[in-house]
């Protein structure tokens, strides 16, 4: 029998259900992996254990009574960019190294409710500004696979903490990539849903029109065990969706008969390390074997995603945090000598680089004079990406490809360039731009280092996703594996 | 691209941002090289196609008009740096 | 005078709903500080903006009373700047897609004539908080329970020729929007305030001449002074030579001067850009006809009506239709009298009835007289039983809350002196107690007609009928 860090959400759910541990046990195991482990990791900014032990005894008293859901006393870790009412809520950055805050996110409101314990708030790019992890106040995070790589970003600490057996899930946010990038340079399943999908309530806004919350796992079947507690409208975020929410863990078991892949070729242009796009399509080759049919299709402005999101993505961004101010919450500089001074320097101070760098552009792209040739030039692309991926789905029912160029890449190899760090997302930015649910699953390894598959569905094509790559799972045990220091 | 620096100068302005001398010619650099990857744009036609401000095709959600809020201004003025008699302060404002 | 004014207005008119915009917050005026801010309205980390149903319902009302068009798709703005009142750091409100635009509003001139007032459009944003710049060891303090509050920014066209019509204009735009019941106009709580776009050209000229905006203009007295010293700053400015440069003004009523504002002076790059929190906000037809059907008579469309029904001069009927409250009294008053005494209605509410509230501070609906007892008291003036004159008495008395006029004229033995017997009588002791002054008229001083009259009425402490008592006063004497 597997260990309890190396075992799925689903695999501790029977267990607990089974009565073969409690969930005080299962906390206790993961706080104990975390105060082991973290500190070569650095994938926690807060470890909660007051708070957890007091929802696993919660959860226990909630089993006892005979109450327990599918969720209920399952440790799970939460991106620091998530509120968690009377909990420090950094985002990465030093801006709010003490912002405690106020209320709960729908997202950990949700999952508390479900009975799930929080074990910690994860380490993160800086604002969910970065690939690498490398932008975070709170220094970077490392790969477990390989200590001098980075996990990825920006939701490198939940992967990081997943990855190594230190949650058996965690919360993510993804941007332009920021769960499903990490979760194939940490070996893990990362799911991004349907733009609206998750109520964004309480989840520090990065790029308004794009961000969506969503899990990282060990497997789709607790992807899908998350997002059927996660999902659905919420009346505080008018652009969460009121579609129905469908029994996504049900849909697992029923994957289309004869699926239909899209394989974008542009998803296999030059940038593609070529052992990445051999093991990339050695798994195509599986759902072949399956009985899907590959289709090869053209999205012809994909390459445009990643000049579109460095457009759309910072002027968003640039408005977003005109609210950390110095004067309700977050970093104040010392002494201001007026108004000028203080909300210069209390940004300055308070912000890093990447994030300055960021606001900047965006602050720049919406500004008189280049709003035509930027802002609504790039929205307008976004309509023509957008209409890409809508045409390829008339004649597939999923999208297939690398998440990544690469494996994970050395700390510090790409922070001199920002384009290079950019072009790290290049095939998962689309997803974003059209508010496309995606995946990210392992499906091989090259020179010792995770490789991940992209999975993109249709809008609310969820089921449909998950039911893939869970086939895909039950066939492979690439989802299973962990780095051997860890295991 | 290029950018000069007071015109970087001039955007941090806007922004409310303070930057040395260094991270001005830093971020000069940076952000040259940034707008020319986002210059790619410039090629592409987009004339008549409706720019898309959004994800998702829908309309805007109306709530009831109720209040719902109740007064916290303690428990939210917990994170502030500086208050007084329940008002935030700021330095001196000139209208 | 060789210049031409030329003035547009921004009118800020906050909405009267319950709570906030964008937020679940009480707009309830003069709350301890920052106790109606919510999340939303701090701009925590992660909140989002909730759109506010009745304040799409209250644009699309003040759009249909204006002749607007009714935007089908209407998008929320984000508007970029720093400031300690503003607390995301930005604004939301709308810009290249405004809720309605395209209406007009007719105003009067003081010489009776009539000017239709386009209205360029009406959107809907969010108030900004309160710097307070009382000490605080020198800072200032920051209340932003105002934060929020929603506003319609109606704007108009540069059709204002002069500061009385922008006055004029600004007046009625208060009429109606508090006749929909969409603003509660109150200009000391800021509720309803202004900002006015000035330029002068030479007359004939038909380019716009560099503006200034003023701000801050939040009552009709200030508006009307600030524009008159702006327009004559211009003029003064440009006749010695100089240009005007365009600037944010504010005036200082206290020192009754105009002066750039400090913090306007750097020139403002807003980055307008879609919000990407918030969706086009669609106005189906059918809404808009919901609506169109549940407004109310229009203040114009009542004051051509009262004209027609009661006959009143177009003058009372612009004075019944001041506020909606005022022209229901004056109906419920004028439907309850015979016809022709329509206009005497509209005399005692225009007169007494208006003077008795200024007195008391108080406002039509909390009058202390009501429409039916006025009428009631019109009534017995219109029927002859009291004179104009003792009607006075009543009035106060019934203002005083002594009961209806029926009541006060039976217990105070008011009722008029009607017997021609008695009133002859009376009139022959007058005429035989003044030989000299009936020497006199009958000489040909017919002015002392008035004197006679006077007499009796002593007599009679006013009771009776003047009319009756001219006439018998002008058989007996000649």
């Amino acid at each position: 029998m597997t260990t309890l860090h190396a075992d799925t959400l689903a695999g501790l759910a029977a267990r607990l259900a089974r009565g073969e541990c409690s969930s005080v046990e299962l906390t206790r195991h993961f706080l104990a992996r975390i105060a082991a482990h973290d500190d070569g990791l650095n994938a926690f900014i807060s470890v909660l254990e007051t708070r957890a032990l007091a929802q696993a005894e919660a959860a226990d008293r909630c089993r006892a009574r005979g109450e327990a859901g599918p969720l209920t006393g399952l440790p799970i870790a939460h991106k620091d960019i998530f509120c968690a009412r009377d909990t420090r809520t950094t985002c990465g950055s030093r801006m709010l190294e003490s912002f405690v805050a106020p209320y709960d996110a729908a997202v950990v409101a949700r999952l508390d409710a479900a009975g799930v314990v929080t074990l910690g708030k994860t380490n993160m790019d800086e604002f969910a500004m970065g690939s690498s992890n490398e932008t975070s106040y709170f220094g970077p995070v490392r790969n477990p696979w390989d200590p001098s790589r980075v996990p990825g970003g920006s939701s490198g600490g939940s992967a990081a903490a997943v990855a190594a057996g230190l949650a058996p899930a965690a919360t993510g946010t993804d941007t332009g990539g920021s769960i499903r990038q990490p979760a194939a340079l940490t070996g893990l399943t990362g799911l991004k849903p349907t733009y609206g999908r998750v109520s964004r309530w309480g989840m520090v806004a990065f790029a308004s029109s794009l961000d969506q919350a969503g899990t990282l796992t060990r497997s789709a079947e607790d992807a899908a065990l998350l997002l059927s507690a996660m999902a659905g409208a919420d009346a505080r975020d008018s652009t969460s969706v009121e579609a129905e929410v469908p029994d996504y863990r049900a849909a697992l078991e029923t994957p289309p008969e004869r699926l239909r892949i899209g394989v974008p070729r542009n998803f296999f242009d030059d940038g593609l390390e070529e052992a990445v796009a051999v093991t990339v399509r050695e798994a195509l080759a599986e759902f072949e074997r399956q009985g899907a049919e590959l289709v090869e299709v053209d999205l012809p402005n994909l390459p445009l995603s990643v000049p579109t999101y460095y457009v759309v993505a910072p002027a968003e961004a640039s408005s977003n945090l005109s609210r950390f101010d110095g004067v309700r919450f977050g970093h104040r500089c010392e002494d201001p000598q007026d108004l000028l001074d203080l909300y210069e320097r209390s940004r300055g101070e308070g912000f890093g680089a990447e994030v300055k760098r960021r606001i900047m552009t965006g602050t720049y792209v919406l500004s008189a004079g280049y709003y035509d040739a930027y802002y609504l030039k790039a929205q307008q692309v976004r309509q023509l990406i957008t209409a890409d991926f809508a045409r390829a789905f008339e004649a597939v029912d999923l999208l297939m490809g690398p998440t990544t160029p690469t494996p994970a890449f050395e700390l510090g190899a790409k922070t001199a360039d920002p384009v290079q760090m950019y072009l790290n997302d290049i095939y998962t930015i689309g997803v974003n731009l059209a508010g496309l649910p995606g995946i990210s699953i392992p499906c091989g390894e090259v020179t010792g280092l995770p490789v991940g598959l992209q999975i993109v569905a249709p809008h609310f094509g969820e089921p449909a996703l998950l039911a893939a790559a869970h086939r895909y799972q039950q066939a492979t045990d690439w989802h299973l594996r962990m780095p051997s220091a860890y295991a | 691209m290029s950018l000069t620096n007071d015109q970087v100068r001039g955007i941090a302005r806007l922004a409310r941002l303070r930057l040395t001398d260094e991270e001005v010619s830093e971020v000069s650099g940076k952000l040259a090289s940034i707008l020319e990857m986002v210059d790619q744009l410039q090629a592409t036609d987009t004339r008549e196609v409706v720019p898309m401000a959004h994800p998702l095709d829908a309309a805007q959600r109306l709530r009831p008009d109720e209040v719902t809020e109740a007064d916290q201004r303690d428990d939210y003025q917990r994170n502030a740096p500086q208050t007084e008699r329940g008002l935030y302060l700021v330095p001196r404002v000139v209208e | 005078m060789k210049w031409e004014t030329v003035i547009g207005l921004e009118i800020h008119a906050q909405l009267a709903t319950r709570s906030k915009i964008f937020s679940g917050s009480a707009t309830a005026y003069g709350a301890e500080p920052n106790t109606q801010a919510s999340l939303v309205d701090l701009g925590y980390p992660g909140v989002l903006p909730v759109l506010n149903a009745e304040v799409v319902r209250m644009a699309v009302r003040f759009g249909l009373a204006t002749g607007c068009t009714i935007a089908p798709r209407s998008v929320f703005a984000r508007k970029n700047y720093f400031y300690p009142d503003l607390p995301k750091g930005y604004q939301i409100s709308q810009y290249e897609l405004p809720v309605v635009h395209g209406g007009y509003l007719e105003i009067d001139l003081a010489d009776g004539g009539r000017k239709r007032v386009g209205i360029t459009r009406a959107h809907l944003e969010e108030d900004a908080g309160k710097s307070l710049h009382e000490d605080f060891h020198g800072m200032t303090g920051i209340d932003l329970n105002r934060a929020g509050t929603p506003l319609l920014e109606i704007v108009s066209e540069p059709d204002l020729r002069s500061p009385d019509e922008a006055v004029a204009y600004m007046r009625r735009i208060h009429q109606l929007v508090r006749w929909l019941g969409i603003c509660d106009g109150n200009m000391q709580e800021g509720s309803f305030r202004c900002d006015a776009n000035i330029s002068i050209r030479r007359h004939g000229e038909t380019r716009l001449g560099t503006r200034t905006e003023l701000k801050n203009l939040n009552s009709f007295r200030f508006i009307e002074r600030a524009i008159r010293h702006e327009v004559e700053r211009q003029i003064e400015l440009v006749e010695d030579g100089g240009t005007v440069v365009q600037e944010t003004r504010l005036y200082d009523p206290e020192r009754d001067v105009t002066r750039p504002m400090r913090s306007k002076e750097e020139a403002n790059d807003y980055r307008y850009f879609p919000d990407p929190d918030l969706l086009p906000v669609v106005i189906e037809p059918a809404t808009v006809e919901a609506i169109r059907a549940s407004l109310p008579e229009l203040p114009a469309a009542r004051r051509e009506r009262f004209v027609r029904d009661y006959g009143l001069p177009d003058y009372d009927a612009g004075v019944l239709t001041a506020s909606r409250e005022l022209a229901e009294y004056y109906e419920a008053a004028a439907g309850a009298v015979p016809p022709p005494a329509a206009k005497l209605v509209a005399n005692w509410v225009m007169g007494e009835l208006t003077a008795a509230l200024n007195r008391d501070g108080l406002d039509i609906g909390s009058s202390r007289v009501d429409a039916p007892a006025l009428a009631g008291l019109v009534a017995r003036i219109h029927d002859d039983t009291i004179s104009g004159k003792i009607a006075k008495e009543v009035f106060e008395a019934m203002w005083a809350g002594e009961g209806d006029a029926d009541g006060i004229i039976e217990a105070r033995g008011l009722k008029q002196i009607t017997d021609a017997g008695a009133l002859e009588a009376i009139v022959a002791e007058v005429i035989a107690a003044h030989p000299g002054q009936v020497a006199e008229y009958r000489d040909g001083k017919h002015k002392l007609m008035g004197f006679f009259v006077g007499q009796v009425m002593k007599r009679t402490q006013g009771k009776a009928n003047p009319g009756q008592v001219n006439a018998l006063i002008k058989a007996a004497l000649e």
